[in-house]
Parts: structure tokens; sequence; C-alpha cells
């Protein structure tokens, strides 16, 4: 096993890196869901991996396709392949990449229109999920009360990262981020009105609790599908010969 | 009975299975995916003493499902919840005949609830009233992703399933258990959205709907929901395990789930034989919610007794010895939960 080391190398984690797992709001970098890289002089192939065979075929979809969509875009990579293993709908999930098929000409009449929606309503959550986990800091670590968040501006949080993670999935689901913006905000960025405040919070922090949860069992079971071919944890086989890297 | 501290517990493991997944009954690859997927479920939760190998795992048989639930495990009342998979296994997972025999051996130990399949039809529809007399049905489990032809799920707005639920209510059939899955038609949408029993429950207000593992991973959106239908209820198939890897998450689901659907409306499982029951009630007796969690109220004796046992045994009309139950319990009327009350106020 190589590392990343070379310019090719660390561009294509970093591509990797940009997608997602939808539901879990997480790259599948850090989840690792990606099982292989191998990089010849020809291209690139890499192999994804899920926590089970029955993980949602559509979600595992989305992140295949997205990983195609990302590698493709670094100069130079060559032929880039991209495979799902062990997964229950590997054999047509792979075929349809393959055959660059898109999303209804992988599952043809299992598919009604895109999968478009399903991302948004993935992205919102992901959203909601960031404005409860900034607002629960901010309400911890500061003067501020329940009753006075509705006047809560970007202005008003400390730079964090999580504060920088919210400005993200706001920007993902179309939302303005300039200072004076509302903190608490509906999904198409209208402010929450002052007396639903507590229980809009309230929702939101069910919605985290379980993004987080999923997130850490998946994390679980990935390792736990996977520990007697990888003993010492989640292990990404990289290869790489190309010459001229 | 489960008795800890002088405070006893009737317990009704709302959730049990007899399964077989041999290879000799595995009908393609897809059944050894299946059981490989429970497997890891398995090993990934339970305590290293609780482990199973995977030979046992695949197939256990009545004995020793009578030993672990009923002799090692405290239950008094359990309630086999069949996944038919017959795309998966010859014989499917859920083994009927023996299920039923060994709920016919054991009077008052066991309620047989069974399965249908609305995109069998009208045959299917027939084939459901020959099996309420058959099995005396009082509940059935639905398992939306089961695949089916070429079909891979169905959703309970679907105009069969609402023909198929009509003769539930008419026959008395009232407990409509539901497994939510990760493939449904279409594609496009989220396969674990709890939409359809949003839908189910408004238009059959005579019968139950217990959303298994408490519709996770949407537990939001089946909180959601529950605050808005009265007669949603939540089963803890799956949920529960994690008292043991991760109580800190544990004690949030239980508390989200008290917050918004309250005591009266939570029913214990082990999903057996995915864990067993004895670990998961010793450690959810003593289970509270941790000092720091300010948010949360405190899990009382009151809400464990019920959720352990009660609840279903008012579900499903069981005789509780009278001093194993609670003064108040089986009065029409269920305690609104504050998120519910807030819910339906804005």
């Amino acid at each position: 096993m190589t590392t990343m080391s070379t310019p090719l190398g660390a561009a294509v984690w970093d591509a990797l890196g940009t997608v997602a797992d939808p539901e879990l709001d997480e790259p599948i970098t850090d989840l690792g869901f990606v099982r292989s890289v191998r990089i010849d002089d020809d291209g690139i192939e890499v192999h994804l991996r899920l926590p089970s065979s029955f993980c949602a075929p559509n979600f595992a979809y989305l992140m295949a396709s997205d990983a195609l969509d990302a590698l493709r875009g670094v100069p130079a990579i060559g032929e880039v392949t991209v495979r799902l293993d062990d997964h229950h709908d590997s054999d047509k999930i792979n075929a349809g990449l393959a055959a660059d098929a898109g999303y209804r000409g992988t599952f043809g009449g299992e598919a009604a229109d895109s999968l478009d929606q399903l991302r948004l309503t993935f992205l919102r959550k992901a959203h909601t999920a960031a404005m409860e986990r900034s607002v629960e800091r901010l309400l911890r670590s500061s003067a501020w009360t329940l009753e006075e968040l509705g006047w809560l501006t970007l202005a008003d949080l400390p730079a964090s990262p999580s504060t920088e993670a919210l400005i993200r999935r706001r920007r993902d689901i179309g939302l303005r981020s300039c200072g004076s913006d509302r903190v608490l905000v509906d999904d198409t960025g209208t402010a929450v009105p002052f007396a639903e405040i507590p229980l809009r919070l309230r929702f939101a922090k069910s919605v985290r609790i379980s993004i987080d949860g999923n997130a850490h069992f998946c994390r679980g079971l990935l390792a736990t599908r996977y520990e007697d071919s990888d003993p010492h944890g989640l292990v990404r086989q990289v290869t790489n010969t190309r010459r001229s890297t | 009975m489960y008795e800890k501290d002088g405070q006893r517990y009737y317990v009704v493991d709302a959730h049990i299975a007899l399964w077989d997944a041999r290879e000799s009954n595995q009908r393609n690859v897809h059944g050894k995916q299946f059981i490989d997927c429970f497997y890891d479920y398995h090993k990934n939760l339970s305590p290293a003493e609780e482990l199973w190998d995977y030979d046992l795992y695949t197939y256990y048989g009545g004995e020793r499902l009578m030993k672990d639930v009923f002799v090692d495990g405290y239950v008094d009342h359990a309630i086999f919840q069949p996944a038919r998979l017959g795309e998966f296994y010859n014989t499917g997972f859920g083994q009927t005949e023996e299920a039923w025999a060994l709920t016919q051996a054991n009077p008052g130990k066991l309620t047989y609830n069974h399965n249908f399949d609305p995109r069998y039809e009208q045959a299917g529809l027939d084939q459901l009233r020959r099996d309420a007399e058959r099995f005396g049905l009082k509940g059935v489990k639905l398992y939306t992703a089961e695949w089916h032809g070429d079909s891979r799920g169905y959703k309970l707005t679907d105009r069969w399933t609402y023909k198929y639920l009509e003769v539930c209510q008419e026959l008395g059939i009232t407990n409509i258990h539901i497994h939510k899955g990760p493939t449904i038609l279409p594609l496009d949408r989220d396969a674990f959205d709890v939409a359809d029993v949003d839908a189910v429950a408004t238009d059959f207000q005579g019968l139950n709907f217990v959303v298994e593992h408490c519709g996770l991973p949407r537990l939001e959106d089946f909180c959601w929901i529950a605050t808005q239908e009265s007669n949603v209820h939540a089963g803890l198939a799956v949920a529960i395990p994690f008292i043991h890897t991760r109580p800190r998450y544990f004690a949030q689901i239980i508390g989200e789930l008290l917050y918004w659907i309250g005591e009266d409306k939570i029913q214990f499982s082990s999903d057996y034989a995915l864990w067993t029951p004895r670990w998961l009630i010793e450690k959810f007796v003593d289970f509270q919610i941790p000092q720091d969690m300010t948010e949360y109220a405190p899990l009382t004796t009151t809400a464990k007794r019920k959720i352990l046992g009660l609840n279903a045994a008012r579900m499903y009309g069981l005789d509780v010895p009278e001093e194993l139950r609670i003064a108040d319990d089986g009065e029409p009327g269920l305690e609104v939960a504050a998120g519910a009350q807030e819910a339906l106020a804005s």
C-alpha cells in the first residue's frame, strides 16, 4: 500500500472528499466508504463500499455517480472507473456507471423522475441540524437566551467550524449568508416567527440527533462488516503505478 | 416477570422471530446478504458475552427460542412479527408453521402475528381472511421493502393496501406493525419516509400503527407524525440495543420519544434473535438519562413498567396479573406528550 503523496493522488483524494453521504452529511472519505484507489497510466479505478448490502440503493447510486463526476473534474486523470462493491444492487449500479446511463438509465422503471428532490430533502435536513448545532453552542457559551434567538443574525455567531458549516449548508440549499441575515430560518430562508422558535428548535434537535446517530451507527456497522478483511480498521488500499506524476 | 430493587415488571417482548436463514433455505445471494446484514447488526451492538456464532444465528429453533425469551429472558409474553422475504428464502424467512406450532404448544405465552403483501391483490386478500381465522390474528407485520417479482416495495397508501387494511379493521386485526426497509418505489423518494403511515393512521382510526425501530433512521419524521396521530406507536426494536454500545445516544432516542409521543405509546422489543431480551431488559431497568442531559426529564419507574410490558399488554388485551398492573392503566385517554401538545397547538 502506498500513500496519496503524489499531486495526482492528493487531487484524487480531495475530489472524493467532496462527495458526501447525503443521509449522514459527511464525506465518503471520512466514513470509510472508499475501499480502494488504483491509479495507472491509463486512468483510475475507485471501489466504494457501504455498511451493508441493503443500504438504500438510491443513496448508493448517488454517491457512486457523484464520485464519478468529481473524479472526472481532476485534470489529466485519464479514464475514470467507479465501482460499488458488495451491494445487493452492485450489478445494476455498476452496469449503469460503466455505461454512463444516468439514474433513469440505471434503474429503469424503478426511477420515476430524478433524485434531485431526494437530495434536496437531505440538504435541508443537514441545514436544520447545522442551525441547531450553532444555536445550541451559542446558548451554552454566551448570554443569549431562547427568547432572544429571533434577533440572532449570522454576524452574532462566533467564527468557528460550526458557523462555517452552517454557512456551507445554507449555500447548499440556496440561502444567502450576509452578516445581517437571521440564523433561525426555515428551508426557504424565511425567519422563524418568535412564537414558533422553541418548537422549531426542539424539532431541529431531533433532526440533528437522527443524523449524528445514523452516522455513528453506519461507521460501526462498516467496521464490523469489514473487520475480517481489514483487521486494523478501515484502511484504504491505494496503489499508484503511474510513471509520470 | 423481572424484579429489581423490589420493583416488579411485567414484560412483553413485542417483536420476536423464528427464522431459518440457513444456506439450505436461501434462494439466492440476497438470502445470504440479508442474514449477513442481520449478523453484522448483532455483532456490532451486542455485548461480547452475548454473541452467537454464525451457524446458530442462521437457525436456532423453537426450543432455544423458549429458553432465551422465557427461561433466561424474563419475558411474560412475546409476539411473533414474521418477515416473509419470499424472494430470498425458499420457505420464507419467518417460519410460519414452526412459530404457529410453538404458539399452540405454549398457551398464553405467545401471540402469532402474520403478514400480508398487498401485491397479491385479491388472492392475498382471500388468504388474509383464512389466516385471520386460522391464527386468530390480532396483528400483522408489514415489511414495505419486501421484494415481489419485479417490484421491490410498496406503500401503505397503495390502493390494494387500503383494501387489506379495510379487511383488517373488519376482522379485528387492529395492530399493524410496520417495518420500513431500504428499497421502495420509486427510488426518487426516501425509502424510510414514514409519510404513508401518517395517511393511513388518519384514514384508519380503528387501527393501531406500531412503527418498528421507532422510525429509525428517520426518528424526527416519525416523532413528528406520531404527534399528529394518536394511533401511532413506537416499537423499540433495533433502538434499544444502543443502550449498551452508545448509552448517551439511547438516552437521546428515548428522551425524544418520551417528549414527542409519551410513555404510553412506546413498546419494548428485543427483535429476537437479532438480540436476546435478557440483557436488554436488565440494562433498561437500570438505565437513567445522564444528569447533564438536562433537556430530558428522568426516566421514571412507571414509564419503564409501561414500556417494558404494560403498553403492549393493553394493545393486545393480555391478562396482566393484578399485582403487576398500574392502578390507572387501561383507563381511556392516554397522556398526551409535551411535544405533541406543543405541536398541535402551533
